[in-house]
């Protein structure tokens, strides 16, 4: 992540690591995943098991609603103006990969009015597997998916599955009940990821979000070292 | 002759500024029932073109001219009546900006972004870009008429499903009008800022109020 450009003019133009202050700018982490495979629980596990001891922030990317940022905000994982909703024409991966600038500017203007920051999780409205963040909004980017989506899906790969640095196969609860073949779904995630890492979680079950946070407060450790 | 080139990289619909977001008020008119076809499109998209689409070319071509951006910015929110849209044309115009410096890197954008941290008007960001690019004032009015017509266009693709050709075609159909409404814009900006157009469309307005109440839509404005 050696992303500095030196820049000294108004405003940070997008993966820049430095804040036009000169001051480090938060680390960013990308969640996608197809529609329901839990991405909003994740970001509401995380935000509970992380905002004792770092500063977060939480971008959110409806399709057409505000959804997401109200289920945050009624569950009060975090004070209301850590919580930002971009509108996204219906096309979310339009805004996390092809013109990210609603994007940009929303984590800008959160490190602007709460900041300094150490964590800005984006979600992305669910969409397909083909979605993937963009380098100038995220950092590092987590997929997840679920077991009840189908045992296949590691098998089919796809960008998301294949490329992101993450990925989280989700529900591992329902597994008995749909009868996913977890071994199954193991084994073609490593054929299609190699080295990257994979975390089965259940987020009924207490702590499930613990292998996620790991790996998120491993990214933080290498961000800010 | 400017580069035809540079003029096509700013105006084509990738050009990452935030556009692919907004429906131009088509959400509205066709939840209205006002565009339910390839020719309902067609005579919203005349509409919008004439009206605020000559307003927002003309402020364009002004800041192309090197017109004083503080004096255009205060002229186009005193052509844009509804808050809604004021909000709508500062978020675009930051968004452009993020662009355009990243794009075209130029003390000029510098000043502007510096002036503007939270966005000026967009036609006049547009404008400013135009000229980092190398291009002119009536280029840049060209660019403004195109992107008032092609963004309702490709958002009532996805509202309604409308076949895309019958879109492109409405686009093909308007072509000597957006020439005339770029060649006018240019000539009101080179008399001054005093002669710039104010020409706009109140039905316009008032649905971008409603349309920004709307709990589920699938457009920003
Ligand atoms: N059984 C079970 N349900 C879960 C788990 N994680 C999330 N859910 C449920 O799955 C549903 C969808 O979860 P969300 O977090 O909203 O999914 P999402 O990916 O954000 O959905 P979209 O944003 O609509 O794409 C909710 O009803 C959650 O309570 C899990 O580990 N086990
Ligand atoms: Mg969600």
């Amino acid at each position: 992540m050696h992303l500095d450009h030196g820049h000294t003019s108004h405003g940070a133009i997008s993966a820049d690591a430095r804040r036009p202050d000169g001051t480090r700018r938060a680390l960013r982490i990308g969640l996608g995943g197809p529609v329901g495979s839990g991405k909003t629980a994740t970001v509401a596990a995380l935000c509970r098991v992380l905002r004792d001891t770092l500063s977060l922030a939480v971008v959110t990317n409806d399709i057409y609603t505000r959804e997401d940022a109200e289920f945050l905000l009624r569950n009060a994982v975090l004070p209301p103006e850590r919580i930002q909703a971009v509108e996204t024409g219906a096309c979310p991966h339009t805004a996390i990969r092809d013109d990210i600038s609603a994007n940009l500017e929303a984590v800008e203007d959160l490190e602007d009015t709460v900041g300094p920051l150490d964590l800005i999780l984006v979600e992305s409205g669910g969409d397909n597997l083909t979605a993937t963040f963009s380098k100038g909004l995220v950092d590092a980017q987590i997929f997840v998916i679920d077991v009840a989506g189908g045992d296949d899906i590691p098998r089919k790969g796809g960008p998301g599955v294949t490329t992101a640095d993450l990925l989280v196969i989700n529900k591992t609860d329902l597994a008995p009940h749909v009868g996913s073949d977890l071994a199954r779904m193991a084994r073609d995630a490593g054929e299609q990821r190699g080295e990257l890492p994979v975390a089965f979680t259940s987020l009924r079950a207490e702590d499930g979000i613990a292998p996620v946070a790991d790996w998120v407060r491993a990214q933080l450790g290498a961000w800010t070292a | 002759m400017t580069s035809r080139s540079a003029l096509l990289v700013l105006a084509d619909g990738r050009f990452p500024a935030g556009g692919h977001a907004h429906s131009g008020g088509a959400e509205a008119a066709v939840r209205a029932g006002r565009v339910k076809d390839a020719a309902g499109l067609e005579s919203f998209c005349r509409g919008r073109l004439h009206t605020t689409g000559l307003t927002s070319a003309a402020l364009a071509a002004a800041a192309a001219y090197g017109l004083d951006p503080a004096a255009l910015d205060a002229a186009a929110d005193a052509r844009t009546p509804s808050p809604a849209l004021r909000a709508v044309a500062r978020r675009l115009g930051r968004q452009l900006m993020r662009a355009a410096r990243a794009t075209w890197p130029s003390a000029r954008l510098d000043a502007l972004a510096a002036m503007y941290p939270r966005g000026a008007h967009q036609p006049v960001v547009l404008g400013t870009t135009a000229l980092a690019a190398g291009l002119d004032a009536e280029d840049a009015a060209y660019c403004v008429a195109y992107e008032t017509v092609g963004g309702p266009a490709t958002a009532v693709v996805r509202l309604l499903g409308l076949d895309p050709y019958q879109a492109t075609a409405v686009l093909a159909r308007l072509v000597p009008e957006m020439d005339q409404v770029a060649e006018r814009a240019a000539a009101a900006a080179r008399q001054g800022i005093d002669a710039l157009p104010a020409a706009s469309a109140p039905l316009l307005d008032l649905t971008a109020e409603q349309h920004a109440a709307w709990p589920v839509r699938l457009f920003a404005s």
